[in-house]
């Protein structure tokens, strides 16, 4: 075991002082996160999001002031390259649509929802959520939807906690009777400008199909950001295979079989190697982009087991490339290739609900698309039940492919001369 | 003196190729034994079986008390093998290096940074120990191929052709360090191609040729086989003829061969100081100007065409 861990080490060492593999490692994840930030408005003053065009449908049930002005804000022109917003008035065929995968999410505004918004005996009832009905599939663009719609709701917010206090004033000061106080309220409300309070009790709420029940601020780095780190982590296990037949090339590996070593002691310690250095990168790269872009990743013990679960799963396709490779060489074209793919099909570049259907059953293969889904589900304020699905898909297809690439290897002789 | 090593019948076959056709010899404590034989003789395959890299065919070997075949991690923990080839992490630096391979050799601690400063001093690059090894020269990754197998202070330290494409002051030093190991009581199995490394370092040579043990003892033992001869060679200018004295001397008395190869001719008696006023006499009837002449006494490269009928270097 010992052995093990010092093989491992020494994989680790090296590789980190490989400045070729350290720009591909850390450097290049690095810049292509920062570029696709500055492409997506990320590091601009204006957050100009880009043109993704995210279809939703608005159910105006309540065809007053509040619900007409949310449907105003999600047909604003400000919005226009970001949302494609249709309104309708059946939420049952609204909710459809999502189910049918048409849309990212439609926002079902109940009747009456105005009427009551100021109403002084509001209480948290149905009648005062407006329910997003997201898609499940599409985590990334109904993210940043929920945004859009937090952000309106806050500022609803503030206006009624505004609006109940200068009515109930009124009523005390005799200026107003109750019985005209709902009538006074609407009023002001629609007048509303600005107010500041300490009122921290929220009435208005969101009923979303995730169950998020926590509004987080969805930042474009926490999609781009993994996405780079988990292409990137695919040249990295493909460097770490490729040491495996650049040691039996090389003579090492040869002269660590006339060692007291035995041969499990060996490859055993090749694969630490090569999780460990996936590992320290993915990690190092969280890190740097922590500290320097206060990217927030989501709930730490989360990130650190899903890291863990998409290393292990990547090094299974590593191993299993160096399987099929005669020589050091091969591993590395291949590598790069997979990397590239891998990065397409599990949501590097695009959202693996853009692609075409075909491709998006086969994002199911890589690790990227699978820890992609869980740095969403972490960015979104999820927590550790959240990952269920990637870390166990995770975990099987690193063991599916271990075993499939120790028995390549035995064929092969890999710890033979 | 034990035998520290003992081969019996040790075979390698590839396919139908025999690669190693059961070879047989024992190697007492304390000495240097070299496998002498051209390229492709059998000489890697026969250590490669007996550092328990390839399983024999059939046959066994016992280094220090182990079988290769039944207690193949006995006999590791026994050996230290330097190969033919480097074989070293170059983007380690040297002590790195040997850092790395003392733990693969069960060392740690105290008793591993002891060593690797006592071997680092005895290959001489103690003041490049904190460089990386893709920085050295050949010869110097060479001494550094060398300490790695000197690490765990082996019983049996085997050695594959390790100055094959080296300068000649590199190659001085390995064999200088072969000579101080040796002298420090540890047992060296030394494979080589070179007749003059054989005949300088070893206490007893075998001398292997495809695949087979030809012939095996001291250098003395193994040149008897040849005759009590000498050679004097005479070194005669470019422009000279020496087809026609070399049928002269072939008359003289106590000469038993002359021939000529490339401006040198070679005249084998039993005594070169009885011959060589007359030869020399001869040379200058025939108006042929010698430039030089060696006595040359019998040597390993004249056992081997003695038993082979090639020259090593073939």
């Amino acid at each position: 075991m010992l052995k093990l861990l010092l093989i491992g080490l020494k994989d680790l060492k090296i590789a980190f002082r490989d400045r070729a593999a350290i720009i591909f490692m850390l450097l290049t994840p690095f810049l292509l996160t920062i570029g696709m930030g500055l492409v997506t408005g990320r590091f601009s003053s204006n957050d100009n999001s880009g043109a993704l065009n995210i279809p939703i449908v608005i159910v105006n049930l309540d065809n007053d002031s509040i619900g007409d002005a949310l449907v105003e804000v999600f047909s604003s022109e400000e919005l226009a390259d970001l949302l494609e917003t249709t309104t309708s008035q059946d939420a049952e065929a609204a909710r459809l649509l999502v189910d049918e995968d048409e849309i990212t999410a439609a926002i079902i505004i109940p009747a009456g929802f105005t009427q009551n918004i100021f109403s002084a005996n509001a209480s948290q009832s149905e009648e005062y959520q407006i329910e997003f009905y997201a898609n499940p599939s599409r985590p990334t663009s109904a993210g940043i939807v929920k945004t859009i719609l937090d952000g309106f709701m806050a500022r609803v917010d503030e206006m009624r906690v505004g609006g109940i206090t200068s009515v109930t004033q009124l009523i005390i000061s005799g200026r107003i009777s109750p019985e005209q106080a709902n009538a006074v309220a609407k009023e002001m409300g629609t007048r509303f400008e600005n107010n500041s309070t300490d009122f921290n009790e929220t009435l208005i709420t969101l009923k979303t199909s995730t169950n998020q029940t926590e509004t987080n601020e969805v930042d474009m780095l926490a999609f781009i950001a993994p996405g780079m780190a988990l292409m990137f982590l695919m040249y990295t296990v493909s460097y770490g295979g490729r040491s495996i037949l650049a040691e039996k090339s090389g003579g090492t590996l040869t002269r660590l079989l006339v060692t007291p070593t035995n041969s499990m002691q060996i490859l055993g310690g090749k694969v630490f190697g090569i999780f460990l250095t996936g590992a320290a990168q993915m990690f190092i790269l969280v890190g740097a982009t922590s500290l320097l872009f206060q990217l927030q990743w989501g709930n730490a013990l989360g990130v650190i087991l899903l890291v863990f679960a998409a290393v292990f799963g990547a090094t299974g396709w590593g191993l299993l490339i160096t399987a099929f490779a005669r020589t050091p060489n091969q591993v590395g074209s291949v590598g790069s290739a997979v990397m590239l793919i891998f990065g397409i099909l599990g949501g590097s570049f695009f959202q693996v609900q853009n692609l075409p259907a075909i491709a998006q059953m086969f994002s199911k293969i890589t690790p990227n698309a699978w820890a992609m889904d869980g740095f969403t589900a972490l960015a979104y304020g999820g927590n550790i039940a959240s990952l269920t699905t990637p870390l166990l898909a995770l975990l099987t297809m690193g063991i599916v492919l271990f075993l499939v690439s120790a028995f390549l290897f035995g064929r092969k002789n890999l710890v033979q001369k | 003196m034990t035998n520290i090593l003992e081969v019996k019948e040790l075979k390698k076959n590839y396919g139908d190729f025999q690669a190693v056709k059961g070879v047989s010899f024992d190697i007492k404590e304390g000495e240097i034994f070299s496998l002498l034989g051209p390229n492709g003789a059998g000489k890697t395959t026969t250590i490669s079986m007996l550092s328990t890299l390839y399983e024999p065919t059939s046959g066994d070997a016992t280094v220090a008390g182990h079988s290769v075949k039944k207690n193949p991690m006995g006999v590791r923990n026994a050996i230290g093998v330097v190969p033919q080839d480097l074989a070293l992490y170059e983007d380690l630096t040297a002590k790195e290096n040997l850092i790395f391979w003392g733990q693969m050799y069960n060392l740690s601690g105290k008793s591993l940074a002891s060593r690797v400063d006592e071997v680092l001093e005895q290959i001489g690059l103690t003041d490049k120990a904190k460089n990386k090894v893709k920085t050295f020269s050949g010869g110097m990754k060479r001494r550094v191929n060398i300490g790695v197998g000197l690490l765990h202070k082996p019983q049996l330290l085997f050695m594959d052709e390790p100055t094959v494409g080296i300068d000649p002051q590199s190659r001085r030093a390995i064999l200088d360090t072969v000579k101080d190991l040796n002298k420090q009581g540890m047992t060296v199995l030394y494979t080589t191609h070179y007749m003059e490394e054989a005949e300088e370092l070893s206490d007893r040579v075998g001398i292997i040729d495809h695949g087979e043990l030809i012939a095996i003892g001291t250098q003395k033992e193994l040149t008897k086989q040849v005759g009590e001869t000498e050679t004097l060679i005479l070194h005669v200018g470019e422009n000279e003829d020496p087809s026609a004295l070399v049928s002269t001397l072939k008359g003289l008395p106590n000469v038993l061969d002359a021939n000529v190869v490339n401006n040198q001719i070679s005249v084998v008696t039993p005594s070169a100081k009885d011959v060589l006023a007359s030869v020399v006499t001869k040379a200058n009837e025939r108006g042929i100007k010698i430039h030089s002449i060696d006595i040359r006494e019998p040597n390993l490269e004249a056992v081997f065409l003695h038993l082979t009928g090639r020259a090593l270097r073939d």
